[in-house]
């Protein structure tokens, strides 16, 4: 054995190989269809059963979806679910069930609204640094998490639980006691100081689609890269596929759960951004909320596929997106939460399946092939 | 002696894609006796057991039950026909009490309520008749693993089994408790219970049965009665020849000492005081397989993770010059240390995953497959096609999932991977187990190979053809420390049975 011959290996020709992927990849994107399918089906049935016409709401939702206004919503809306999606699919790489992206992205938003609020730069400089400083207090909201795991064995989804409890009321003590500003209108919708207009992030199309996408675009990008093309992120997901083979090739367990915790608040400190410097330019009392916990949801219909997250994301986008208008044919916008629940489930149980049977279906498949390729052989197993 | 047959098993048939592990198996078990299943490691001796638990089913063949013909579905049905089994791993809530773990899933009630004290009386019936005695009362937690097995026995019994399979029940217990164990089954067998009993210790085997089938290759060679036969006669059975002599070898071994251990201690895990590895030391040379026989958990797999880097270790570990007592475990694997696990489903394999990320796993510091610290998965998937042809891994593709293949083929793909990596020595732990017989060879041949181009093997193995096959010197680990060495030459199966156990010459 030289190192040439590792380099240069004999020339073999393996038929099928793309074609092993290709499938793997299919039963996957297959199984969340009919999953997203089925939720449909069984929403509708609902609808039919109260009284309410399934039909009309669907091709409602039809009209929504052919609707340029509407699709631009779509995207807005799931910009933070895709963000909070990419922050909790980092964590479940390494086998992690961190529900603590709700807390990162609250300290992430507020710090970034506080901090961005009282330094002047230019634009260009300034909606970097409201970016990096969101970033920088989700990363240490997740990092605590992390600590506390590896230095003292706290499960993760306890701590990070009680970390978004925490959150909330440390940012609410916060914001009352130092941070709100009187604008001295007598308002009584109290706020942060405002953003200086440096630090807001321009509309590309107005009022219809914000910036930010460019920075969820590039998350994304660099979440494949890193978790699926880079030597960590094979670490990574090595420790989450077998935590106990990972350690034996000398992967340090603790190194990664602490880097993966950091990495997430990173993502999870952004989840709020576009809200503050497309929205609101300052946080009040009336911040959005939730965007952690449909993450999780998110990342589970896209399979923590980047691709699969930026689809589901903008299947929930959409259906958010939906709710207003189905109002107006007094149809319960509530239906759209529905759809979203029962997705999850039937991609839970679907996806289950279809895995069990494609593995099934790869190993008689290749015990076929071996027994083709004429050796058969037969093996006693212990 | 009766004649009834508590258990008939006639031409037993078991398969698992693209493995035959057990054919043509028929074993006549006599009501009231010690029955012993012995066999090599792989040989099926397990696989039989489930089939007569009831955890799958065979494809062909009968199992007749006290004279009833049975089609188990489930375990539960094979207790219900009065067959109990005592795994090797036990299956016990530590914070539970003895008695609240012996009556969990069969619990008495009075109307709704939980009637411990009865299951108390019961117990302590069972208990004084059997003569297995541990104390009701305390926590499992608290227990040795002797006294967890005897909770596990009981637990049997309170079911009503008259048939106990117990499968390698020695192998966690020291030799007192062994001793203990046998007066228990004795005085069971005595009080008209069945005792199946899987082993491949050939001297217990002989010590306690009334009857002994050997299983070879997955299928019944011979039953034999302990009087008429002999521990060297057994090893025959099980191996299917006269115990070979190591080959020999036509390379000379080199002056280097690759791998120096010194005074290598190792602290218990948890329960028991004793340390697992017990001032350990030794050394191998360039070109030379050192080979470590011994009972299974006598301190080879503590040995191994301190040799790693993945235990606290006292003691010191010199690799090729270098002394890496303190330095992590990829430190050790980059100067050349490469392991062969002793479980390749726990320790060695991603089985969701493809066969090119198994293979990147132990070597993703590989500047040709992750050069910057990015994968290049067409090199990777190249090495990994290379691998394949070379190891002969039979596979469709280098993109398959790995629990795609059989036992012997992920074996190959993983002992290439370790050698392909260009180490300067190599652990191999149960390099063949679980494989069959032509993979076997095979892996042997590639360890033969690497040997002679000069790599250093501590080869850890518990089959005894592997050991006299492969090693150039044999050292005997018991209770954590090395209880003797010797010459393969040398070595006879009685000789090394006794320095298994801890005895001397």
């Amino acid at each position: 054995m030289t190192l040439d011959e590792i380099v240069n290996p004999p020339v073999k020709k393996t038929t099928g190989s793309r074609r092993g992927d290709l499938e793997r990849t299919m039963v996957t994107i297959g199984s969340s269809l009919v999953a997203v399918l089925v939720a449909f089906v069984i929403s509708g049935l609902l609808l039919a059963i109260t009284g309410k016409d399934p039909f009309a709401a669907f091709s409602k939702m039809g009209e929504v979806a052919t609707n340029t206004d509407k699709l631009y919503e779509t995207v807005q809306r799931a910009m933070p679910f895709i963000m909070s999606a990419v922050a909790f699919a980092i964590t479940a790489k390494l086998g992690l069930f961190n529900i603590g992206v709700e807390g990162q992205f609250l300290m992430g938003m507020f710090w970034a609204a506080v901090i961005g609020a009282y330094v002047e730069l230019p634009a260009v400089l300034h909606i970097p640094f409201v970016i990096i400083v969101g970033s920088i207090a989700g990363a240490m909201w997740g990092a605590i998490a992390g600590y506390l795991k590896v230095k003292r064995g706290v499960n993760e989804v306890i701590s990070t639980i009680m970390l978004n409890a925490i959150a909330l009321q440390v940012i609410d003590w916060l914001f009352n006691e130092f941070f709100r500003f009187d604008d001295g209108t007598g308002s009584l919708d109290v706020r942060t100081k405002q953003l200086p207009e440096s630090a807001w992030m321009p509309d590309i199309v107005d009022n219809q689609l914000n910036g930010f996408v460019v920075v969820v675009l590039l998350v994304v990008i660099a979440y494949y890269v890193v978790v699926f093309r880079s030597r960590f992120g094979f670490r990574l997901r090595a420790s989450g596929l077998n935590p106990e083979a990972a350690r034996t090739s000398g992967i340090s367990a603790n190194k990664m759960v602490l880097l993966a915790m950091l990495i997430s608040g990173l993502v999870a400190g952004l989840v709020g951004l576009q809200y503050l410097m497309g929205e609101s330019h300052s946080y009040g009392p009336t911040r959005p909320s939730g965007y952690g916990f449909t993450g999780i949801g998110v990342a589970l219909l896209g399979r923590n596929h980047p691709i699969g997250i930026v689809a589901a994301g903008l299947l929930f986008g959409f259906l958010e997106a939906a709710g207003g208008p189905l109002q107006l044919e007094d149809i319960p916008s509530s239906i759209v939460r529905v759809i979203q629940g029962i997705t999850l489930f039937s991609v839970v149980i679907i996806s289950g399946a279809a895995d069990r049977w494609y593995a099934k279906r790869t190993t008689e498949r290749a015990a076929r092939d071996m027994q083709l390729a004429g050796s058969g052989e037969q093996e006693v197993a212990a | 002696m009766s004649d009834d047959l508590a258990v008939e098993l006639i031409g037993i048939e078991k398969r698992f894609p693209g493995v035959i592990a057990n054919h043509d198996v028929n074993i006549s078990v006599t009501s009231g006796t010690i029955h012993a299943i012995v066999g090599e490691n792989g040989a099926g001796k397990s696989t039989l057991m489930k089939t007569l638990y009831g955890m799958h089913r065979p494809e062909k063949g009968r199992v007749i039950v006290n004279g009833t013909e049975q089609n188990f579905k489930s375990p539960s049905d094979a207790i219900d026909a009065g067959i109990g089994m005592v795994h090797q791993h036990f299956m016990l809530a530590d914070n539970f009490t003895v008695t609240e773990n012996i009556i969990l899933g069969a619990e008495p009630t009075n109307g709704v309520r939980l009637d411990l004290k009865a299951a108390k009386r019961r117990l302590t019936e069972i208990a004084t008749s059997s003569g297995i005695e541990v104390d009701l009362d305390a926590l499992v937690a608290d227990l040795g693993v002797g006294q967890r097995q005897r909770v596990e026995i009981l637990k049997v019994l309170y079911r009503g089994a008259k048939i106990l399979i117990l499968d390698e029940p020695t192998a966690v217990l020291v030799p007192q408790e062994v001793d203990e164990l046998f007066e228990n089954l004795k005085q069971l067998v005595a009080d008209g219970a069945t005792v199946i009993f899987i082993s491949h210790k050939l001297d217990e085997v002989m010590a306690v049965s009334d009857e002994i089938t050997v299983i070879r290759a997955g299928t019944t060679v011979t039953t034999v009665l302990p009087s008429e036969t002999d521990q060297k006669q057994l090893a025959e059975y099980m191996v299917g020849s006269e115990l070979p002599a190591g080959e020999p070898r036509t390379t000379e071994i080199g002056d280097a000492v690759r791998l120096d251990v010194n005074g290598v201690s190792v602290g218990a895990g948890g329960d028991g005081g004793r340390p697992a590895v017990d001032d350990v030391s030794f050394s191998v040379h360039a070109g030379e397989i050192l080979g470590v026989a011994g009972v299974e958990g006598n301190g080879q797999f503590e040995l191994c993770q301190a040799i790693l880097g993945l235990a606290d270790a006292t003691g010191s570990v010199i690799f090729d010059g270098h002394d890496v007592s303190s330095r992590p475990a990829r430190e050790r694997q980059d100067l050349g240390l490469a392991y062969i696990p002793f479980d390749r489903h726990t320790e060695g394999l991603m089985l969701d995953s493809s066969l090119w990320e198994n293979l990147l796993l132990t070597r993703d510091n590989d500047p040709e497959l992750c050069p910057h610290g990015f994968v290049d998965q067409a090199a990777v998937r190249a090495a990994t096609v290379a691998t394949i042809s070379r190891y002969d891994v039979m596979t469709p593709s280098e993109t398959v999932p790995i629990y795609a293949l059989s036992g012997g083929n992920q074996q190959k793909l993983l002992v290439g991977r370790e050698l392909d990596s260009g180490p300067t020595v190599l652990l191999a732990a149960h390099p063949t187990r679980g494989v069959d017989v032509g993979a076997q060879s095979s892996i042997w041949d590639k360890l033969r190979e690497a040997r002679d181009a000069g790599l250093a093997v501590l080869l850890i193995t518990a089959d005894l053809e592997e050991l006299l096959a492969l090693s150039d010197r044999i050292i005997v680990m018991f209770d954590g420390k090395v209880n003797a060495e010797l010459s393969p030459s040398d070595a006879t199966p009685e000789l090394l049975g006794t320095y298994m156990t801890g005895g001397a010459v």
